[in-house]
């Protein structure tokens, strides 16, 4: 799509996923570095235990700030675009 | 054991946070996007200015909706890997077949939709056959797929089933209202990454807790002794030996042939996308592009449910129609429920927000296509043939709105009516195999004449409601239809389309031959042989469409042959 002044789709993604991966990614510091709260009997039993020594918040998050940040700033928009 | 409670999860304020920027986001671009939504062509077609990646992400988005998730997954936790054919002999051929051989038709043609092309070649009957069984079953399905994640959402979050059903379908009516199929376009690309995103952490937290794939294929193995739920084609050789109760005929030629060539190749809701495109090669990049994704998709959609069956208890999820105060878990929420063995906070809220991504663009589909078809097609056929642009523009909006409360209102009948969901998908399956029949027949043969479309067309639905009918009153019809006595339901549906497909084809050709043809000076840009094709050979190999097509097909191949 491409029309004079339109803001480019991949710019409104890039800034979500930026948003996204900075909530995700903080989560995942706070949940690594305080114990686990109490979880309902059912969600308690589902859970792997090994999950938490994964600290998958933490790079998923990282994941999703890094192509967040490539996406926003490669199609930011700008004068004359 | 597993206890069972009526609320599996609980969200924290970081997931909810992600799911309330979502809404905000998909509304902020249907709000963007209306400056640009100005005349028909933009709304209904959204200008015809879309990239071939665009298309082409939008294409297969409109396609992942919340019972083509959450319910592969759960189809993969009850037939094990043979739910795949669905994303790959069931989908891939056809794909390269739209791109390759039948998109130059829908585009040279510059129909506004699929029964517009039917008119164009057959004529009205056959458009307002199509037409109006287009319209009445892409709202039904658009409910039933409303339904479909609401109860998942209440079952595992506790959240209210009217709230869902009317948050959503109020978001995807706002947003499409706004800015027609551009919106709709825009937030399924958005839509489209937040599904992977969300649910692609699923199955590689699922492979590091198995220990790789051949670790979960042996606790699969240890669980259930003595079934096979790993392997695509080498139980398909007899209706015993694989948990689906079907052979491989009938997963070729009903599935792969008519089922899949007839929705991917004839249904407006995707063909809508692709003839968005910007120009005739993007047109048909736009599937191929499409296809290699759908060949990923098992990927976030079939192995979840494969880790189900590797880690959840035995027996923690039960068949949709079996009731269980221990067991209220179905099939269909395993997806869900692998979310919460693996999420925490913030990657929950990521997951939950890629399910309703993925019902939102699905729903968001079905409403545009709705809107699209039932204005141009009916209303502007039949009621109103001469107004101007800016009347249809908002007969277009008002007909989005219309198609949401027509969808909410059947979300509200599956609720009181469970049995209707069998009905409507099986009444969708009715239309699609006969279609192909029709328009391939139309495309490739200039002796195909507007009564043979229309009488073979016809003969096709009604011998597939036929069979339907006669299955439901009397099961036992059911080895016939299929050909086994060990036959299983899903058997049904292929070989019903298979048998259909043929009909079809068999009195359009009949009929063709007893008719007058067009002349073909009618028949430029509809029929191959007619149809004076844009050439592609002065672009370099690499660029060319059917380089790519060739290359995706070479992938298909090889991973039937690695999960043979």
């Amino acid at each position: 799509m491409h029309r004079p002044g339109m803001i480019s789709i991949w710019f409104f993604i890039g800034a979500l996923l930026l948003i996204y991966g900075l909530l995700i990614c903080g989560a995942g510091i706070y949940e690594a570095v305080t114990p686990p709260t109490a979880a309902s009997i059912a969600e308690a039993n589902l859970r792997w235990e090994g999950v938490r020594n994964l600290h998958a918040g933490i790079w998923w998050g990282g994941l999703l700030i890094i192509l967040g940040a490539i996406y926003t700033i490669k199609f930011a928009p700008r004068k004359g675009n | 054991m597993l206890q069972a409670s009526s609320r599996l999860l609980s969200l924290s304020s970081v997931d909810l946070a992600i799911i309330v920027l979502y809404f905000i986001a998909v509304l902020g671009i249907g709000f963007y996007l209306k400056r640009y939504t100005k005349t028909g062509e933009d709304f209904f077609l959204a200008g015809r200015e879309m990239t071939a990646w665009v298309a082409g992400l939008s294409f297969l988005a409109a396609n992942l909706g919340s019972l083509e998730l959450m319910g592969w997954a759960g189809a993969a936790y009850q037939y094990g890997i043979l739910a795949a054919h669905w994303y790959w002999v069931g989908a891939i051929p056809a794909m390269l077949l739209l791109a390759t051989v039948m998109i130059p038709f829908y585009y040279i043609s510059k129909t506004h939709s699929v029964p517009g092309y039917l008119k164009l070649r057959f004529g009205e009957p056959a458009r307002a056959l199509s037409a109006f069984s287009f319209g009445f079953m892409t709202v039904l399905m658009s409910g039933i797929n409303m339904y479909a994640m609401a109860v998942v959402l209440q079952v595992v979050l506790g959240w209210d089933i009217y709230f869902s059903i009317w948050v959503s379908s109020i978001t995807v009516a706002v947003y499409v209202g706004l800015g027609g199929l551009l919106s709709a376009i825009f937030n399924e690309v958005l839509q489209f990454v937040l599904i992977w995103l969300g649910a692609l952490l699923v199955s590689i937290i699922g492979l590091v807790e198995a220990g790789g794939w051949n670790g979960m294929v042996a606790r699969i193995h240890a669980n259930y002794p003595g079934q096979n739920f790993t392997h695509l084609w080498s139980t398909m050789g007899s209706f015993k030996d694989n948990p689906m109760g079907i052979h491989w005929v009938a997963i070729v030629f009903g599935l792969g042939v008519f089922i899949s060539m007839g929705y991917w190749t004839t249904d407006f809701l995707v063909v809508q996308r692709v003839i968005a495109a910007k120009d005739l090669r993007s047109a048909k990049l736009a599937p191929i592009i499409g296809s290699a994704f759908k060949m990923c998709v098992p990927f976030i959609v079939i192995l979840p449910g494969l880790l189900g069956l590797a880690f959840l208890p035995k027996g923690f999820l039960v068949a949709e129609n079996a009731t269980s105060v221990l067991h209220p878990f179905k099939y269909d929420y395993v997806l869900p429920i692998m979310m919460a063995r693996y999420f925490g906070p913030g990657l929950l809220g990521l997951g939950i927000t890629a399910l309703i991504a993925g019902f939102m663009s699905g729903m968001a589909g079905n409403v545009s296509a709705f809107s699209t078809v039932w204005t141009y097609d009916i209303y502007r056929a039949i009621f109103r043939k001469n107004a101007g642009d800016a009347h249809y523009v908002s007969v277009g909006r008002w007909c989005t709105i219309l198609g949401v409360l027509v969808s909410i209102g059947t979300a509200y009948l599956v609720m009181s009516f469970k049995s209707i969901m069998d009905y409507v998908q099986a009444l969708f399956s009715f239309f699609i195999a006969p279609l192909f029949g029709t328009v391939l027949l139309g495309m490739m043969w200039k002796r195909t004449t507007p009564a043979g479309g229309f009488w073979g067309l016809l003969a096709g639905t009604t011998s597939s409601i036929g069979m339907f009918l006669w299955v439901k009153h009397d099961p036992t019809a059911l080895r016939y239809i299929a050909l086994s006595p060990n036959a299983k339901d899903m058997a049904e549906n292929m070989f019903r389309a298979l048998w259909s497909g043929l009909i079809c084809v068999t009195v359009t050709v009949v009929v063709s031959l007893l008719t007058k043809p067009k002349p073909e000076s009618e028949l430029t840009g509809l029929v191959y042989g007619c149809t004076p094709i844009p050439s592609e050979g002065d672009m370099p190999v690499y660029k060319r469409p059917i380089f790519w097509a060739g290359v995706v097909a070479a992938v298909f191949v090889a991973i039937q042959i690695i999960f043979w």
